[in-house]
């Protein structure tokens, strides 16, 4: 054997070596950490900084509010940095490499990927680095299958809840599921992977119930619609789900408006559902109707005490305070609160300590946010009840309906709209199964049943 | 029939949106030969500013106003600080650098008056026209007029007076331009300031359209189309390019796209584009280069 070759062996070895001792290394380091790391990859400059900026705003305020009053979780306060993706997949993935590593010896419990496209990039990647990302109202449905997809937690409500919420505030309003039959509801999608993903439970529903699906598609960006409106005009929808994404929504709302079509009708999705969506439609926005996981409003327990330990002291991270309490603000605190909880959850087990991204993982696996739970935060009415096991990282699937008047949203349903999860699940799980099937993945046993 | 009349009114309306925007690149290239890939952000950046004085409590015209002047200035600032160091350089380099400037005309934008999505109400009744079976935007009508009424006044400006005259010598031959004295750095901050003016006018139309957010800097794409078609250095066929890239948009959204099973919109337009690169590379307008070889 050549000392060539004998040195790259020896090279090997110890690269395997290493490798092999990563965990205990990290399990070392977690015990001697004092702070627990949460790195944010976030957007505040480029195309969609304004959406970012109130997400990040509410996010910080809840760790300063963990950090500040509650003296952290367990007494191991958060310490995080950021990494400025704009949203682009190429910066989202170098951002996690970055810091996937942790910091001061305190490692990554959680990544937030914030971006539909990021987050499918980094499956595979937070698989081999055995850290969970959390990725609430996008990323992949089927990854609700924790068997298949052990780190990614589309928790809370995903693409598919989200269409069957809306068909199930249609019924609603109609007096009932069997008043589904022979309506028609029009869907104007982006025309994306993140638009189309909504079509699979709608052809699924609309058989089931017996409406008529129309499926729209919008090119990105959206900025002209004028084709499309004319073809709702031409095909007189009972309803339009909106399920668009940055300017799509304004001109959507605007572009129905010219064509007389009524804005009381349109359902727009998650991402039709912000503040941010719908002031720039003016006026003709009165009365339009989104589904969401995040509800706005500033009346919550949990965002009074927000208001008063952290935004009235000066301690927000929020520039804009009118943007305090709204959708995006919102969505940041309810990310913020389960991220904690389920680090809690993994501290209950591991001990209070910062936890590792496999620790973290368990934690989410084992979250049960019941209605006791939600009132001692403070976030009842916010954040939906929710547990989550390996074979249902989603765990929650409800949404709210919010309707803007012109000024704010305003919350019109009753309570949260359930989707159909127990017709969908099915579904969902054969996806997944063809998703392992196709990547050679042996799924894990269901170990919570 | 009614249908397919909507259709086609909606989208030659949309088409002369495409085409206040691709004025503004015609101006630039007719003046100096360069393609400024920076017309989208200036196109951001004049919405952006004139929403955050209205904002602050100015009125409608002093806001404009003062958002002119800031175009204007801006555009002395580019000849001065970016161009006027390029005098000769090859028209590569002078796309490259306003490659450059869009990217720090979007930062200066964003830092200057934040990120947020505003709306902008130019007090304009956005109610549809019944004109026999078929609707009609009053918004888009208001804005095919404004359009018209630019073409015009670009048109005689740049046919009928000297600094027009000059702008088009130094488009076709800098060097001689300049040999007979015409003052190229001084005709190059009018071009741009004018370039600015027509970028208000576009960030005021699509602002008040869409809302006054980032993503109007990718109202270019629309204006790319229509510059191929129309040619580069016509400001009467941008009107003509963006009618035609409207219209056919429109109509094979509708009467294609469930054919192909998606939206075709955004391509189609450069089929329609690079058909016409085939047929007539210079546009239907443009000015045909003859060199001698």
């Amino acid at each position: 054997m050549s000392s060539r070759l004998k040195k790259a062996l020896r090279g090997l070895a110890f690269a395997a070596l290493a490798l092999a001792a990563v965990p205990s290394v990290f399990s070392a380091a977690a015990e001697e950490a004092k702070q627990q790391y949460f790195p944010l990859a976030t957007f505040r400059v480029g195309a969609y900084a304004s959406s970012g900026i109130p997400v990040w705003a509410g996010e910080i305020d809840y760790f300063r509010y963990i950090n500040e009053v509650e003296g952290g979780i367990n007494g191991v306060k958060l310490f995080w940095d950021e990494c400025e993706t704009e949203w682009e997949v190429e910066k989202g993935v170098e951002c996690y490499e970055r810091v996937k590593a942790g910091k001061d010896g305190s490692p990554v419990p959680i990544f937030l990927p914030h971006g539909d496209p990021i987050s499918k990039a980094l499956t595979e990647k937070t698989v081999a680095d055995k850290i969970p990302q959390i990725t609430i109202a996008y990323g992949r449905t089927e990854s609700i299958d924790g068997r298949v997809f052990p780190y990614s937690f589309p928790v809370l409500f995903s693409f598919w809840s989200e269409a069957s919420s809306v068909i199930n505030h249609i019924a609603e309003i109609e007096g009932g599921k069997e008043k589904l039959k022979g309506l028609k509801i029009a869907t104007v999608y982006h025309d994306s992977p993140y638009g189309k993903e909504t079509q699979v439970p709608l052809d699924f529903l609309a058989k089931t119930y017996g409406f008529e699906n129309i499926q729209i598609p919008v090119p990105h960006p959206g900025n002209e619609q004028s084709a499309q409106w004319a073809k709702i005009r031409q095909l007189k929808p009972d309803y339009v789900f909106l399920r668009g994404w940055g300017v799509m929504t304004p001109v959507a709302i605007k572009t129905a408006a010219k064509t007389g079509f009524p804005v009381d009708h349109i359902i727009g999705g998650i991402w039709s559902g912000s503040e941010e969506d719908v002031r720039p439609a003016g006026a003709v926005g009165k009365g339009y109707k989104a589904v969401t996981p995040f509800p706005a409003g500033a009346d919550f327990e949990i965002l009074k005490k927000l208001k008063a330990n952290i935004v009235d002291k000066g301690l927000s991270d929020l520039k804009d305070p009118k943007s305090f309490g709204s959708v995006y603000y919102n969505s940041g605190v309810i990310e913020a609160i389960i991220s904690v909880e389920a680090i809690r959850k993994a501290q209950s087990k591991f001990g209070n300590r910062p936890v590792t991204g496999e620790e973290a993982q368990w934690g989410l696996e084992n979250l049960k946010l019941d209605e006791a739970r939600l009132k001692e935060i403070g976030a009842d009415g916010l954040v939906q009840p929710l547990e989550l096991s390996i074979k249902d990282h989603e765990g929650g699937g409800a949404g709210k309906i919010l309707q803007w008047d012109g000024e704010k949203w305003n919350i019109v349903s009753n309570g949260w709209v359930r989707s159909d999860r127990e017709l969908l699940l099915p579904l969902i799980y054969e996806r997944a199964a063809a998703y392992a099937k196709e990547k050679g993945i042996t799924p894990r046993p269901d170990v919570s049943n | 029939m009614s249908f397919f009349l909507e259709t086609l009114v909606g989208g030659l309306l949309a088409g002369v949106m495409y085409s206040l925007v691709a004025i503004g690149f015609v101006l630039i290239y007719k003046a100096s030969g360069i393609f400024n890939f920076a017309q989208g952000s200036m196109v951001l950046f004049a919405a952006l500013a004139f929403v955050t004085l209205r904002e602050a409590g100015w009125g409608f015209v002093p806001a404009l106003l003062v958002t002119l002047v800031v175009m204007v200035a801006g555009a002395i600032a580019i000849e001065r600080f970016v161009l006027r160091a390029l005098i000769g350089q090859s028209d590569l380099t002078l796309f490259m650098a306003t490659l450059g400037l869009s990217f720090v005309i979007e930062g200066l934008a964003q830092l200057f008056m934040g990120a947020s999505v505003h709306e902008l109400n130019l007090g304009i009744d956005d109610i549809p026209i019944e004109v026999g079976p078929i609707l009609v935007s009053q918004f888009d009508l208001l804005a095919a007029v404004t359009a018209g009424a630019l073409v015009i006044s670009l048109s005689l400006f740049f046919n009928f007076t000297r600094i027009g005259i000059s702008l088009r010598a130094i488009a076709d031959d800098p060097l001689a331009a300049q040999s007979i004295g015409i003052r190229l750095p001084t005709l190059w901050r009018i071009v741009w300031g004018v370039a600015g003016l027509v970028a208000l006018v576009a960030g005021l139309l699509w602002g008040a359209r869409q809302g006054v957010q980032f993503s109007l800097t990718l109202v270019v794409l629309k204006a790319l189309p229509v510059l191929i078609i129309g040619g580069f250095t016509s400001i009467g066929g941008a009107i003509v390019g963006g009618l035609l890239i409207g219209a056919s948009e429109s109509l094979a959204e509708i009467y294609l796209g469930d054919l192909l099973g998606g939206s075709v919109s955004t391509w189609f337009a450069y089929v329609v584009a690079l058909a016409f690169l085939l047929i007539r590379p210079a546009g239907l307008f443009g000015d045909r280069a003859i060199e001698r070889v």
